[in-house]
């Protein structure tokens, strides 16, 4: 049977890693391919780049950094960020990614998703959503989606949006809780399980991960297929092999 | 001795991390060729033919690049590795796009995935996408070095069910038991991806450079 992913995340900035902590405070972690390196050694199942890079001045270092990283490490590779245009896919792509995950532009165009997945196939189109929970305390449960590293609104509903992108030929689901990115307290499991009960397609949690039980639970309690985390992978805190051992034991299947 | 291994071209998905895999296995020697020209193919030591997309495009693909005589001549006559779409193609038909004839050079058809709940309860997604296990069913010399029940990196909807069973060089479970490897004589085809598998993909396709048939 399949294996549940663990995918380390690389923000990247013009070219270095960093990891913001709810995407304002930011510091550096390395080299993107010295670190894809390392995770590919300790058992990475995917690699994920998010590029945050405002100038546009700097915009084709990621496509460097894709190539490098491409030629010596062989897992799954996904980049995301800035990608708006059936252009952007090509080249990244052509790059020597396999998957890209569409964000803002998805919000902003909808139809952009079935355009992609037409041209390029299901398999290589991630759609990322940010949501943040709008309901109050008592209510029934509700996300929203949000653009702009969490500030804009869209009035979109989550399990909706998700659903769509899905019908749209999405091949994956990208799903960061805006509410827990950075805080390390775990992942928003009712979010990760609700939108996995609506979508037939693959659904990686992400945001808020601090500890290895968090990976865990965004498997047992939200049913994610994949879990995605970048800050204790970067600064040592646990190896990717300590967290799949962990998961192991746990009763989670893993690649060892 | 340096050699030429060929990756077939014919426009049908990303071939860089396939040629860039192949590059990073062989020797400093070997060349590494990316292409359409059925000349270079027959012309070349050993031919790697990747693939990816619709069972209907790729067989439009191998058409419109003039491939089918030169795909069946290299699968008959040299070391060949197909993978994914480059193993589907090589039997007769498949379910996907209402019925799609292919290559036909094995008996058998490529059908689509159940899909459904595994007995542990687990949605069986479609595309099966991530690692699974490859269970080898024979000693053949592409599994030098891989460990029985590895597992390698997949992605696909629909797999082959080839009529005759001694082709089978390995089984994946995916609510059904599919053939992820298939092999016969000179040719090797399997279901996963070799350049994206990490250490176990990359001792495949080393296995393969070196394999002498």
């Amino acid at each position: 049977m399949l294996a549940k992913r663990i995918i380390p995340c690389l923000d990247v900035d013009a070219g270095r890693v960093v990891k913001g902590v709810k995407f304002v405070d930011i510091r550096d972690a390395g080299d993107p391919v010295e670190v894809a390196r390392r995770y590919n050694e300790e058992g990475a199942d995917e690699i994920t780049f998010l590029d945050i890079t405002a100038s546009s001045d700097n915009r084709e270092t990621i496509v460097h950094v894709v190539e490098q990283v491409a030629s010596e490490v062989f897992i799954p590779l996904t980049v995301g960020g800035g990608i708006r245009t059936e252009e952007d896919i090509r080249r990244m792509l052509n790059a020597g990614a396999d998957k890209v995950a569409i964000n803002t532009a998805a919000v902003f165009n909808p139809e952009f998703v079935k355009q992609a997945t037409d041209r390029f196939g299901s398999q290589c189109i991630v759609v990322a959503i940010d949501a943040k929970k709008v309901s109050a305390e008592g209510e029934p449960l509700k996300w929203e989606i949000f653009t702009h590293g969490g500030r804009k609104p869209t009035g979109l509903d989550a399990i909706e949006w998700a659903q769509r992108m899905s019908d749209y030929g999405a091949g994956e689901i990208l799903l960061t809780s805006m509410d827990r990115d950075g805080t390390k307290i775990g992942f928003d499991n009712e979010l990760t399980r609700a939108i996995v009960e609506a979508v037939p397609i693959p659904v990686i949690a992400s945001g808020g991960v601090g500890e290895l039980q968090h990976l865990v639970d965004g498997v047992k309690k939200g049913g994610a297929d994949a879990v995605l985390a970048a800050s204790i992978f970067h600064f040592a805190e646990y190896s990717i092999g300590e967290a799949k051992q962990f998961m192991d034991q746990q009763g989670v299947e893993v690649r060892q | 001795m340096s050699q030429r291994i060929t990756v077939i071209d014919y426009g049908m998905g990303n071939l860089r991390s396939v040629a860039k895999a192949v590059e990073h296995v062989a020797s400093a020697r070997d060349e590494v060729l990316v292409t359409d020209d059925p000349e270079l193919i027959l012309n070349s030591d050993r031919v790697v033919f990747p693939g990816q997309g619709a069972a209907r495009d790729c067989m439009a693909a191998i058409s419109d690049h003039h491939l089918n005589r030169a795909v069946l001549q290299a699968a008959n006559s040299k070391p060949f590795l197909g993978i994914c779409m480059g193993q589907q193609v090589l039997l007769e038909k498949s379910e996907e796009n209402g019925g799609t004839e292919l290559l036909g050079l094995f008996a058998g058809q490529v059908r689509h995935f159940p899909g459904g709940v595994a007995p542990d309860g687990e949605a069986l997604k479609i595309p099966h996408m991530g690692w699974n296990k490859v269970n080898r069913q024979s000693d053949h010399p592409l599994w030098q070095g891989i460990d029985q029940d590895s597992r390698f990196y997949f992605v696909h909807s629909y797999y082959v069910d080839p009529e005759q069973q001694d082709l089978i060089a390995a089984t994946t479970d995916y609510g059904v038991s599919f053939a992820s490897a298939i092999a016969r004589e000179n040719l090797f085809a399997v279901q996963f991806h070799p350049e994206k598998s990490a250490d176990d993909g990359l001792r495949l396709l080393k296995n393969f450079v070196n394999w002498k048939h």
